[in-house]
C-alpha cells in the first residue's frame, strides 16, 4: 500500500506503508547504525520519535526475545529504504514486519531515506509523520501540527514503571544481599543497562520517576543510577530536584538522559542538538586514559561545557564550577566535540552521554560499568 | 623503503598498486624520502614521480638487499605489498640484512608477522586470546598428516603455509583426495608445511577490516559477508558489504573477536583483516585466518566505504594516531571512527576458465579468479544486478538447455556460474528451502535473489539519481565526491558539478587476461593530465582493485558498470567537454560508436579511424594504398567458406573468430585437417555465419611492437620492442626487449617509417600500437590499434617518456611540436626486458604452453646495461630464476632440431649437463655436444618426468608439437611447473636464457633506479 512521509516543513517522500497501517506523527530522527533495529525501536529513549534507519536493509535477521531493550516498541514508527520480514532467518523468532504489526507500529519502506536524512541534517530534526495514501496531505499536515515539539517535552512519565521493581544479580554473582544495591530512577531504562549492572553482582531497583528523594533515600542504596530516557531534560525539573537531593549521599552514575539530569541537578545547562547523535560509530575519547572508544549513541540534547560552550576546542579535561564543587570533562565526542561525559570531583558522581551498555552497538565502553562498581566499593 | 607485490598473479593483483601508491603519496606529503622496489612496470607506484628512488628490480632477497645497501633506508614498511612484501621482509630480517644496515621494520614487526602467518603460532595466539579456531593439526610429512586426519575427521581443509591466496591448498573429503591434496600442499609451501583444518564447510563466512594505532585504539572499517558460504576462497566468492545477515549481537561478538585477534597477534599499527566462520544455527564462531597487512579485502573495504585504509595504515606506521588523521571525505571528523554506510556493495570475482581448457572450474579454497568487479547500489538487488553487468563476460552462462533438476544439481557445487544458475533456478520457481539445503546460501540472499530473478528490472524502477559515498550515512556533509547511481522514487542527484569543464575517462573494468592493470595505468595518467590542464577529471570504472577507483585520482569518481546505459547516465549529469574511450582497453572502445552516436564528445582518434583500423577489409585497403605489406588473409563466414578459402591464403594459418580479446580461441593450424578440427571445436564461436579470420602465419618470424603518438599531422615513435619468442606466441605472453637487440638499422628505419605512415593514414590523434612481423628481410604489418596498448607503461618506464600523458595532452588539443619530446632514436644506455607471468602453477591440468591465445596475468620488467643481464633479471622477477649451473633437459620438434644443437652447445659451454630424449639427443650429439639420452614417457622408468620429479633437472627447454594433444610435452611441462623449474617453450627463449646465465657469472648486475636511468638518457630528465 502506498504511503508517504511528511515533515512539518512540507517535505514529502513517498514509499510503501507496511506493518500497522495507520497515520502516525512524532519527531523524525535518523540512526546510522548498520544493525540492531529491534534494539533501537524497543529503546524507550525513542518514545515520541519516528526513526529513520539509514541502513537500507532492515529486518534481515527477523526479531528475537533476546534483542528486546524493554517490554515493547517505543519508537512511533520506522522509515526504511528496503524493509523485509525474513521470518525464516536462522535465529528469527518472528518476522520484523509481522512483529511491528503485532505491536501496532506503523512503518514505511521504499523511501529515499538518504534524501530525507540529508534534509534533516541540513534543517534539523523536526516533526513529521507517516501516512497511508488514504490520508490526504492537508489532514496529515494538521496531525503534524497537533504534535507537540520535542523541546520542553516530558516523556519520561510515559515510559516509567508504575511501581518499583527489584532485580537480583545475574549469573555467578555474589550471594543475595552481598552485592551492592543500586537504586535507579527509571526514566525508560534499557534492559542492557540493567543486565550489565546485574551481571556485575548488583541488585538493581527500578523506581518510578515520580519517586521522591525521601522515598529513594529510604532504600539505603549503595549507589544511585540515573537512566536513559526520552524527551527534553529541561522539562524534567521534578526529577532534577529529586536527583539534587541524592548527590553527595552515595556514588551516582548517569547514562544519556541520566547524564543530563545529573548535570542539571548540579547546576549545569543542557541544549538541543540540531539533529542529535544516533548510531553506533561515534568516536569518544576518554580523557582520563587517552583511549578512543567507538560508541552507541542516542540523544537529541547535550550538556553545555564550561562558560556555556557547545563544543570543546581542546582535548584537555576542562572543569566546570557546579553547585557541588568542581566537575571535570572525562569524555569528548570527536565528531562534533560536544560533552560526552564528566565526573564530579568533590562528590562521588560521574556520567556519560552515550551508551556504554551498547544494545545495539560496540562494546568498547563496557569498562564504565566496572568503574561504577569500583566507585561503589570505594565508597562503601 | 616500500616493497610492492610484483607481477599481477592470481591472489595478488592491482590492489597492491592501489595501496602502495596511496602510501607513497602520504609518506611524501609527510616529508619522507621514499625508496620503492617493485618489478611490475605496469603499476602507478613505479612511476618515477611517486618515489625518490624507484627500483624496478626482482622482489627477491638479493636485489632488495642490494638496494638497501645502496640507498640505506631508515625503515622498511612491508605491509602494503601483499604476501610478497611481507615474506620478503621476513627473509631480510632472518638473514640479518635489516639489522646489518640498521633498517627498522615498521607497520608490523617480525614476531607479529610470524604469529599471523605461521599456522601453529597463529592457533596458539588465538587460543591465548580465548578465541576458537577450527580443530586442526600441522604436518610436514604425509604420514603426520594421515595420523592427524583421524582426530579431525573428514572433510578436511588443507592449507600450505606461506603461500599466496591459499595456493596449493584444497578440501579433501575422501582418504584418496586427502593424500593427493596434502602432497600438493607440502610441495607448494616454501617451508614444507601444511595446516589441516576441521571443515566448517557451509558456515557463513565473514571478514572484518581492522585498524589499530600506536595508542591501541582499534576500529573496524568494514564488515564483508560472502554469499558463498565457507569452502570457496574469499577471493572467488561473491561478497556483500556491509554484512547483512548477522544480528547486532552476533556482529558485535565478531567485532570483539577481531579486536582481540589484532591485539593478540600484535599488529601495532596499521590494518589487518580477520576472517571468521559463523554457524548461523548455533552461533558458533571460529577464527579462520588473519592477514597482518593490507590485503585484497582492504582494497575492497576502502572502495566500499571511502575509508582509505592504505593511506591511513602508512600514516599510522610512521607514528600517527587515528585521531590525529582527518577523514578526507568529511574533512571535519577524525579517522578514529567506523564508517556507517547507507548503501550496499557487491563484489563479483571475474574468472577466466575459458582460457584454460581442461581444468576443473569448481571453486575451492584455492583461488582461481583473475579479477573482480564491484558495484554500489542503494539496495542489494541494485548492487547485485550492477555487479552482474560489470563482469563483462565474453559470453553469458549458457543455461537454456538445462532442466530445473540439472540446474539444482549444478548449484550444489560452487562454480564460476553458480549465481547465474541460482538466479535461473529461482526464475523457474525453484524452492528456496531446497536451494538453501543444497548451497547453504543464507535465506536472506536467496529471497533477494528470487525477487531479482522474478523481475530483473524491478530494482531499477523510478529515477536514476547519483548519491555520494561519504563514510557517515549522510550524517555530515561529504567533501570528496565519490558517487554511485541509485534508483529512487524521485529525487535529485547529489553531484555538484561546478562550472569547470570536465573530461570523462572510461576505465577498463575488471582485470582479466588480455586486459590488465596496464589500462588502468593509462586511465590514471589521463586523469593526471586532464587535471594538469585545468579541467576536472571524471573517472568511471567498476574495478575496486585499482588506482583509478581511488577517489583521490580524479575530481569526481563514479563507481559504475561500463555499459552504454550506465555511462550515458554519467554523461547526462557531467555534460563533459570530452570523453576518453581509448585508454581503458576494449571495454570503453566497444562503446565508442554508440557513445558517438548518442552525441558524446569523444576525444582523440575518431570512431571512423577506429573502424578503419579494426575493419580488416578497410585496413588492408589502407595498407595497400600506403604500399605496406601484410600477410595474406581471408575473412570467411561459416565453416564451409573457411575451408574453401584457406588454401588461397596458404598454410600455416592463424585462425580466430572475429571478436577476440587477448587472442581468445586463436590457434595456428598447419593443414586443412587441422583447420577442420579447429572449426569443429569452436563451432559455437564460428557458427551462424559469424566472421572467421584466416591469416597466413609467418613461421619463425620476429614479432615487433611499436607504440607511437600522433596528433593527426605528425607522429612520434615512442618505443620499438622486439619479441624474444618468435611470432605465434601472443604478444601479451611474449618477452620483449627495448631497444630491439637484433634488428638492423634499415629495419628499424622501416619500422619508424611505416608506423608514421599508418598513424597518419588512420588519422590517429593520441596513441597507436602497431604489431609487425619481420620475416627474413621483409616487414609485414600484422595489426594496428589506435588506442592505449598493453606496452605503454613498459615503454614509458624504459624510455622516461610518459606516453599516456602525452597522448592525453594531444587529445586535449596539443600538437606534437609543442610537447618538447626527446629525439626518437636516442641511445638509452640500458636495455629493458618485459616478461610475462603465467598462471599455470595455479591451474593443475592445463598445459603450460604459450600460443596465440594470451594466458598471462601480469608482467615484470628487468633493466640492465645489456640484454642478457636484463633478461636474467626479468626471468628472476617472473619467478623463474635461471639456474647458475646444473642439468638442462632439451626436447624439441623436428623442425627445431637443427637449432637445438646450438642451444645445447651453449649450455654445454656454460658447464651444464645436457640431457635429451632420443630424437633431440641424436641431433645434438651429431654436432659433437655431449648429451645423455633419457627415456620418453612410454619407454619405461626412469623416464624424463621421473627425472624432473626427482629434482635431477634444473631447467627445461621444450618446444611444443601442436596443441591440445596429451603428448609427452604436456607431462614434461606440467612436471616442471609443479617443481618450479624454469620451462622455456621456444628456442629463442632458450638462447636468451643461456646468454643470461653467462652474464650472471660476472656477478650481480648493478641496481639502478628509474630516476638514475632516466637522468642518464641523453637530453632527458625524469618525466614530468
Amino acid at each position: 500500500m502506498s504511503g508517504y512521509v511528511l515533515l512539518e516543513d512540507g517535505t514529502r517522500l513517498d514509499g510503501d506503508v507496511c506493518a500497522a497501517r495507520r497515520p502516525v506523527t512524532g519527531e523524525v530522527v535518523f540512526n546510522t547504525a548498520m544493525s540492531g533495529y529491534q534494539e533501537a525501536v524497543t529503546d524507550p529513549s525513542y518514545a515520541g520519535q519516528i526513526l529513520i534507519f539509514t541502513a537500507p536493509h532492515v529486518g534481515n535477521y527477523g526479531v528475537s526475545a533476546e534483542a528486546m531493550e524493554s517490554d515493547r516498541v517505543h519508537a512511533r514508527a520506522a522509515i526504511m529504504r528496503a524493509a523485509v520480514n525474513q521470518e525464516d532467518a536462522p535465529c528469527a523468532e518472528r518476522g520484523w514486519l509481522d512483529w511491528l504489526e503485532d505491536c501496532d507500529v506503523p512503518a514505511i519502506t521504499g523511501v529515499d531515506t538518504r534524501a530525507l536524512v540529508r534534509h534533516i541534517r541540513d534543517r534539523g530534526a523536526m516533526r513529521g509523520g507517516v501516512f497511508p495514501d488514504s490520508v490526504p496531505e492537508a489532514e496529515a499536515r494538521a496531525l503534524i501540527d497537533a504534535e507537540p515539539p520535542m523541546a520542553g517535552r516530558d516523556l519520561a512519565r510515559e515510559v516509567t514503571p508504575g511501581e518499583a521493581i527489584v532485580l537480583e544479580p545475574l549469573g555467578a554473582g555474589p550471594a543475595p544481599g552481598v552485592g551492592p544495591r543500586i537504586v535507579a530512577i527509571d526514566t525508560g531504562i534499557k534492559t542492557s543497562i540493567v543486565t550489565n549492572l546485574r551481571k556485575r553482582g548488583a541488585v538493581v531497583e527500578l523506581h518510578p520517576c515520580s519517586a521522591t528523594a525521601e522515598e529513594l533515600l529510604a532504600r539505603d542504596a549503595d549507589a544511585y543510577f540515573l537512566a536513559n530516557g526520552p524527551g527534553d531534560p529541561a522539562a524534567l525539573d521534578h526529577i532534577v530536584g529529586t536527583v539534587r537531593e541524592l548527590v553527595g549521599k552515595r556514588p551516582v552514575f548517569g547514562i544519556c538522559l541520566g547524564h543530563q539530569l545529573l548535570c542539571r541537578a548540579v547546576g549545569l545547562e543542557t541544549f538541543k542538538l540540531p539533529f542529535g547523535h544516533r548510531g553506533s560509530n561515534h568516536p569518544v575519547k576518554d580523557l582520563t586514559t587517552g583511549r578512543i572508544e567507538i560508541t552507541s549513541q542516542n540523544h537529541g540534547f547535550a550538556v553545555l561545557g564550561p562558560d556555556g560552550a557547545r563544543t570543546m576546542d581542546t582535548d584537555d579535561p576542562v572543569r566546570w564550577d557546579t553547585d557541588f564543587g568542581a566537575a571535570e570533562l572525562t569524555h569528548l565526542n570527536l565528531y562534533d566535540r560536544t560533552v560526552e561525559g564528566l565526573t564530579l570531583l568533590d562528590v562521588p558522581g560521574s556520567t556519560v552521554q552515550y551508551h556504554p551498555e551498547a544494545g545495539p552497538g560496540p562494546h568498547d565502553a563496557l569498562y564504565l560499568f566496572d568503574r561504577f562498581l569500583e566507585a561503589i566499593r570505594a565508597a562503601a | 623503503m616500500l616493497l610492492g607485490s610484483g607481477p599481477i598473479v592470481i591472489g595478488q593483483a592491482a590492489e597492491f598498486d592501489y595501496s602502495g601508491t596511496q602510501a607513497c603519496k602520504v609518506l611524501r606529503e609527510e616529508g619522507y624520502e621514499i625508496v620503492l622496489v617493485n618489478s611490475n612496470p605496469a603499476t602507478i607506484m613505479t612511476d618515477p614521480e611517486f618515489a625518490d628512488a624507484t627500483y624496478v628490480e626482482p622482489l627477491l632477497p638479493g636485489p632488495v638487499a642490494q638496494v638497501i645497501e645502496k640507498e640505506r633506508p631508515d625503515a622498511l614498511l612491508p605491509t602494503l605489498g601483499g604476501g610478497t612484501a611481507l615474506n620478503l621482509a621476513r627473509i631480510l630480517h632472518e638473514d640479518g640484512t635489516l639489522e646489518r644496515h640498521g633498517v627498522e621494520l615498521i607497520g608490523a614487526d617480525y614476531d607479529a608477522i610470524a604469529r599471523a602467518e605461521d599456522r601453529d603460532l597463529f592457533r596458539e595466539t588465538m587460543h591465548g586470546a580465548g578465541l576458537r579456531v577450527p580443530r586442526s593439526a600441522i604436518a610436514t610429512t604425509l604420514a603426520e598428516a594421515e595420523a592427524a586426519r583421524d582426530d579431525i575427521g573428514l572433510p578436511v581443509i588443507v592449507r600450505p603455509a606461506f603461500t599466496l591466496g591459499g595456493w596449493g591448498g584444497g578440501v579433501a573429503t575422501t582418504p584418496a583426495q586427502f593424500r593427493e591434496v596434502v602432497s600438493r600442499g607440502l610441495a607448494a609451501s616454501p617451508i614444507g608445511q601444511v595446516l589441516l583444518d576441521e571443515s566448517v564447510l557451509g558456515w557463513g563466512e565473514f571478514e572484518l577490516e581492522v585498524m589499530r594505532d600506536r595508542n591501541d585504539n582499534v576500529v573496524i572499517v568494514c564488515s564483508i559477508e560472502n554469499l558463498d558460504p565457507m569452502g570457496v576462497h574469499t577471493g572467488d566468492s561473491v561478497c556483500v558489504a556491509p554484512q547483512q545477515t548477522l544480528s547486532d549481537r552476533q556482529y558485535q561478538r565478531l567485532r570483539d573477536q577481531a579486536i582481540a585477534a589484532i591485539r593478540a597477534v600484535g599488529v601495532e599499527t596499521g590494518g589487518s583483516n580477520v576472517q571468521f566462520a559463523v554457524n548461523p544455527a548455533t552461533d558458533e564462531i571460529v577464527v579462520i585466518e588473519m592477514n597482518p597487512r593490507v590485503s585484497r579485502s582492504s582494497a575492497l573495504a576502502s572502495k566500499a566505504t571511502g575509508f582509505p585504509i592504505a593511506k591511513i595504515a602508512a600514516r599510522l606506521a610512521v607514528g600517527y594516531a587515528l585521531e590525529e588523521i582527518d577523514n578526507d571525505i568529511t574533512r571535519r571528523t577524525p579517522a578514529s571512527f567506523e564508517p556507517a554506510i547507507d548503501y550496499t556493495v557487491v563484489k563479483w570475482p571475474r574468472f577466466a576458465f575459458e582460457k584454460f581448457p581442461g581444468i576443473d572450474p569448481e571453486l575451492t579454497t584455492h583461488m582461481k579468479s583473475v579479477g573482480e568487479a564491484m558495484a554500489i547500489g542503494r539496495t542489494f538487488q541494485q548492487a547485485f544486478a550492477k555487479a552482474l553487468r560489470s563482469r563483462e563476460l565474453d559470453a553469458p552462462a549458457r543455461l537454456e538447455g538445462l532442466g530445473l533438476d540439472e540446474l539444482l544439481d549444478r548449484a550444489s557445487t560452487a562454480g564460476p556460474d553458480r549465481f547465474d544458475i541460482v538466479l535461473e533456478a529461482l526464475r523457474r520457481g525453484a524452492d528456496r528451502e531446497d536451494l538453501h539445503a543444497r548451497t547453504s546460501i543464507d535465506p536472506w540472499f536467496l529471497r533477494e535473489l528470487a525477487e531479482l530473478a522474478a523481475d530483473p528490472e524491478a530494482p531499477f524502477a523510478g529515477t536514476r539519481t547519483y548519491k555520494a559515498v561519504d563514510t557517515c550515512a549522510a550524517e555530515f556533509e561529504a567533501q570528496t565526491p565519490y558517487f554511485y547511481s541509485s534508483w529512487e522514487r524521485s529525487g535529485a542527484s547529489e553531484v555538484r558539478r561546478g562550472e569547470n569543464p570536465s573530461v570523462v575517462i572510461l576505465g577498463a573494468g575488471p582485470n582479466r587476461i588480455g586486459q590488465g592493470i596496464e589500462f588502468d595505468y593509462c586511465c590514471v595518467h589521463a586523469a593526471m593530465e586532464v587535471r594538469a590542464s585545468g579541467r576536472e577529471a571524471v573517472m568511471v570504472n567498476c574495478n575496486p582493485e585499482t588506482v583509478s577507483t581511488d577517489y583521490d585520482t580524479s575530481d569526481r569518481l563514479y563507481f559504475e558498470p561500463l555499459t552504454l546505459e550506465d555511462v550515458l547516465g554519467v554523461l547526462e549529469v557531467e555534460r563533459p567537454e570530452g570523453v576518453i574511450v581509448t585508454f581503458g582497453g576494449q571495454t570503453p572502445l566497444k562503446l565508442a560508436a554508440a557513445l558517438a552516436e548518442a552525441g558524446a564528445p569523444l576525444l582523440g582518434t575518431s570512431v571512423e579511424s577506429i573502424d578503419l583500423a579494426e575493419d580488416r577489409g578497410r585496413f588492408s585497403g589502407l595498407l595497400a594504398q600506403l604500399g605496406l605489406q601484410a600477410p595474406p588473409y581471408a575473412t570467411a563466414h561459416g565453416i564451409d567458406e573457411a575451408l574453401a578459402r584457406a588454401p588461397e591464403v596458404g598454410f600455416p594459418l592463424l585462425v580466430r573468430p572475429s571478436y577476440v580479446l587477448g587472442g581468445r580461441a586463436m590457434e595456428i593450424v598447419y593443414d586443412l585437417d587441422g583447420l577442420a578440427d579447429y572449426l569443429f571445436r569452436h563451432a559455437a564461436a564460428n557458427g551462424d555465419g559469424k566472421a572467421i579470420f584466416l591469416d597466413r602465419f609467418l613461421e619463425n618470424a620476429i614479432e615487433v611492437d611499436v607504440d607511437a603518438l600522433c596528433d593527426g599531422e605528425r607522429a612520434y615513435v615512442g618505443g620499438v620492442m622486439q619479441h624474444v619468442e618468435e611470432a605465434g606466441i601472443h604478444s601479451g605472453d611474449s618477452a620483449c626487449v627495448l631497444p630491439p637487440h637484433s634488428l638492423g638499422e634499415e629495419m628499424l628505419a622501416a619500422l619508424h617509417e611505416q608506423t608514421r605512415a599508418i598513424a597518419l593514414g588512420l588519422g590517429v590523434v593520441g596513441l597507436l600500437n602497431v604489431q609487425y612481423a619481420v620475416h627474413g628481410d621483409r616487414l609485414y604489418v600484422i595489426e594496428a590499434n589506435p588506442r592505449a596498448s598493453r606496452t605503454v607503461p613498459f615503454v614509458s618506464k624504459a624510455t622516461g617518456v610518459p606516453l599516456a600523458k602525452l597522448a592525453c595532452r594531444i587529445m586535449l588539443g596539443a600538437k606534437i611540436d609543442e610537447l618538447d619530446l626527446p629525439p626518437e632514436s636516442r641511445p638509452l644506455g640500458h636495455v629493458s626486458v618485459k616478461e610475462a607471468v603465467l598462471p599455470f602453477d595455479r591451474f593443475a591440468g592445463t598445459d603450460p604452453l604459450m600460443g596465440p591465445e594470451m594466458r598471462s596475468t601480469g608482467e615484470v620488467m628487468g633493466v640492465a646495461p645489456d640484454f642478457p643481464a636484463a633478461f636474467a633479471k626479468a626471468q628472476a622477477a617472473a619467478g623463474a630464476q635461471l639456474p647458475a649451473t646444473g642439468t638442462v633437459f632439451i626436447t624439441v620438434t623436428d623442425t627445431d632440431k637443427p637449432a637445438a644443437s646450438t642451444v645445447a652447445a651453449q649450455f654445454h659451454d656454460l658447464g651444464f649437463r645436457v640431457v635429451a630424449t632420443s630424437g633431440t639427443a641424436q641431433a645434438i650429439s651429431r654436432m659433437g655436444v655431449p648429451v645423455t639420452t633419457l627415456n620418453k614417457l612410454g619407454e619405461g622408468s626412469p623416464h624424463v618426468v621421473d627425472w624432473i620429479e626427482n629434482g635431477d633437472v634444473d631447467m627445461v627447454i621444450n618446444t611444443p608439437v601442436g596443441t591440445g594433444a596429451r603428448v609427452d610435452g604436456y607431462e614434461i611441462r606440467s612436471a616442471a611447473v609443479a617443481r618450479g623449474i624454469p620451462c622455456i617453450t621456444t628456442l629463442s627463449g632458450g638462447i636468451a636464457a643461456a646468454r643470461a646465465i653467462a652474464a650472471a657469472r660476472h656477478g650481480d648486475p648493478e641496481v639502478l633506479s628509474l630516476q638514475e636511468i632516466h637522468a642518464r638518457v641523453d637530453g632527458v630528465g625524469a618525466p614530468a
